[in-house]
């Protein structure tokens, strides 16, 4: 499962995505990816919000996760 | 074409007359978005817009949808810039062309309040001496 970071998550985390393998433990649900990174990245936490999408579509927590799942960690957006 | 919905690194606003003109049109009203020079008094060097590209197109397409469902809109451009823009230049352009011009008022508004909202693209502030994402905080 590949994640993406944007904007303001990218500079957090210091990459632009991160892959989760089959084998490692991985989030099953877009609440335990968030729970998962908001541990590891305590940054992430002061932000206005944090989105997640799977598959280029807004998802809520407990959305599951699979293993060919392109999933976007989406900080508050700032178009226009 | 009904929607001309696109990420590009630089805005054209030269098209978008001939993108939104339509025989039972009468009404044509475009907003466009540029970088200004000063943000709460602090002067601004440009800002730098990066996109999750994939995402931004379906969800400027659900915002046409709606718009041209809601108000009955002959045609609609949403376009938005990418990369380092300087001040005065475009960075956003919404249309929308409509039988009346209220119509076509309402919906530009709706496009480009809802564009900032809910499409995943991010702006960088750049001053002389820092960098911010904007909004990022509360």
């Amino acid at each position: 499962m590949e994640v993406l970071f944007f904007g303001i998550a990218k500079d957090i985390v210091g990459a632009s995505h991160k892959v989760f393998s089959t084998n490692e433990h991985r989030p099953n649900s877009v609440g335990e990816l968030k729970q998962l990174l908001i541990q590891e990245y305590s940054e992430l936490a002061k932000l206005s919000s944090l989105a997640v999408a799977v598959n280029s579509e807004y998802a809520l927590d407990h959305v599951p996760l699979r293993d060919n799942d392109e999933v976007a960690v989406i900080p508050p957006v700032s178009g226009g | 074409m009904k929607k001309y919905i696109e990420i590009v690194d630089q805005i054209d606003t030269s098209t978008v007359y001939a993108q939104l003109s339509h025989p039972h049109s009468g009404g044509i009203c475009v907003f466009v978005g540029a970088v200004r020079e000063f943000t709460a008094q602090q002067e601004v060097v440009g800002l730098e817009f990066e996109t999750y590209e994939k995402m931004a197109l379906k969800e400027m397409e659900k915002i046409a949808d709606k718009a041209i469902d809601k108000w009955n809109l002959q045609k609609v451009v949403i376009k938005h810039a990418v990369g380092m823009k300087n001040v005065e230049e475009p960075v956003v352009i919404v249309g929308a062309s409509s039988a009346h011009r209220s119509e076509c008022f309402e919906a530009c508004r709706f496009l480009i309040d809802t564009l900032k909202e809910t499409v995943p693209i991010w702006k960088k502030e750049l001053f002389k001496d820092k960098t911010v994402w904007v909004s990022a905080h509360p």
